[in-house]
C-alpha cells in the first residue's frame, strides 16, 4: 500500500488527507507536500490521519518538520486521528504534547489557539 | 533453531518488505495477533535506522535481518555494518525535537519508538557494526 495525499482548502486552512503507509520510503512525498503548501502561503494545516494504516518515526519526523515550518510563519499544524494504534505512536514519543490532535476534521477546522 | 535470514540493499523501499517478512514469520512462530503491529513497527524502525546508517556512511553493503524462532520466543536481529564511532543519539524529549537536526530527529524518534514498544530490546554496538535485537514471547506451535 503506497501513500495517498489529497488536499483541499477551507478558508485560510488546508486539509491534507493522508492514506496508506507513511514510512521511510513514502515520507519524502508527504514532506514535499507540506513544503509545497507552506511555500504557497498555506500556514494553517490540518493533517487528516484517519486513512493511515502505518506510521513510523520518519513520518513523525516529517510532521514535526511541517510544524516547524508553519510556526516560522505563525501558522498551525493540527492532526485528526482516532486510531488507537496510531495515537499510541504519538504517546510513546511524547508528541501528543506537541500536536493538537482532534477527533474530526470539522473539530480541527473550528479549533482556535 | 529455525531461522529466516534476509539481506537487502540499504534502500528505503526494501524496509516495507522486511516488515512484512518479519510479521509473517512472527505469526508463524506463535507471536500473538495483538503484538504483530508492534513487531511490524519495531522491525521497520530497526531496518530504517540501519538503512540510514549505511546511506550516511556511503556503504553499499546490504543490511541483514535474522529472524529466530525459539521455544517460547521470537527474536529479531537487525545488523548494520557501520563501525561504531559516533555515539548513538540519546532519546530526546518532545521539546528538544523541535530544535533537532532532521537526521538526528528521525534516529532518536526511531530508537524512542523501539524502546517504548518492545520490552526486551538491546542495542549492541560493535567494531563491525551495530545489532538491534528485539525479542517477543511466542506460544509453541
Amino acid at each position: 500500500m503506497d501513500l495517498s495525499l489529497t488536499t483541499r482548502d477551507e478558508g485560510d486552512r488546508t486539509v491534507v488527507a493522508v492514506g496508506g503507509e507513511i514510512d521511510v520510503y513514502t515520507a519524502p512525498k508527504l514532506r514535499e507536500q507540506l513544503v509545497d503548501l507552506v511555500n504557497a502561503g498555506r500556514y494553517h494545516l490540518i493533517v487528516d490521519m484517519e486513512g493511515v494504516e502505518f506510521l513510523d518515526s520518519t513520518g513523525l519526523g516529517v510532521l514535526v518538520g511541517g510544524l516547524k515550518r508553519v510556526r516560522a510563519h505563525e501558522g498551525s499544524l493540527r492532526l485528526v486521528c482516532t486510531q488507537e494504534r496510531i495515537l499510541k505512536i504519538f504517546r510513546i514519543t511524547g508528541l501528543t504534547k506537541v500536536f493538537p490532535i482532534h477527533d474530526t476534521v470539522s473539530e480541527a477546522l473550528t479549533a482556535v489557539g | 533453531m529455525p531461522t529466516v535470514h534476509l539481506r537487502f540493499s540499504a534502500l528505503p523501499a526494501h524496509v516495507r518488505t522486511a516488515r512484512l517478512v518479519a510479521a509473517t514469520v512472527a505469526r508463524r512462530s506463535g507471536v500473538g495477533d495483538d503484538l504483530l503491529d508492534e513487531v511490524r513497527l519495531a522491525v521497520g524502525e530497526a531496518c530504517s535506522r540501519a538503512v540510514g546508517q549505511h546511506t550516511r556512511s556511503g556503504l553499499n553493503e546490504p543490511v541483514t535481518m535474522r529472524l529466530l524462532t525459539e521455544p517460547g520466543r521470537f527474536c529479531v536481529e537487525v545488523a548494520d555494518v557501520v563501525p561504531i564511532g559516533v555515539p548513538l543519539p540519546g532519546i530526546t524529549s518532545a521539546a528538544d525535537l523541535l530544535d533537532a537536526d532532521p537526521d538526528d530527529m528521525d534516529e532518536s524518534l526511531g530508537l524512542a519508538l523501539i524502546s517504548g514498544l518492545v520490552d526486551d530490546v538491546a542495542v549492541i554496538p560493535g567494531i563491525d557494526g551495530t545489532v538491534v535485537r528485539m525479542t517477543w514471547a511466542a506460544t509453541a506451535l
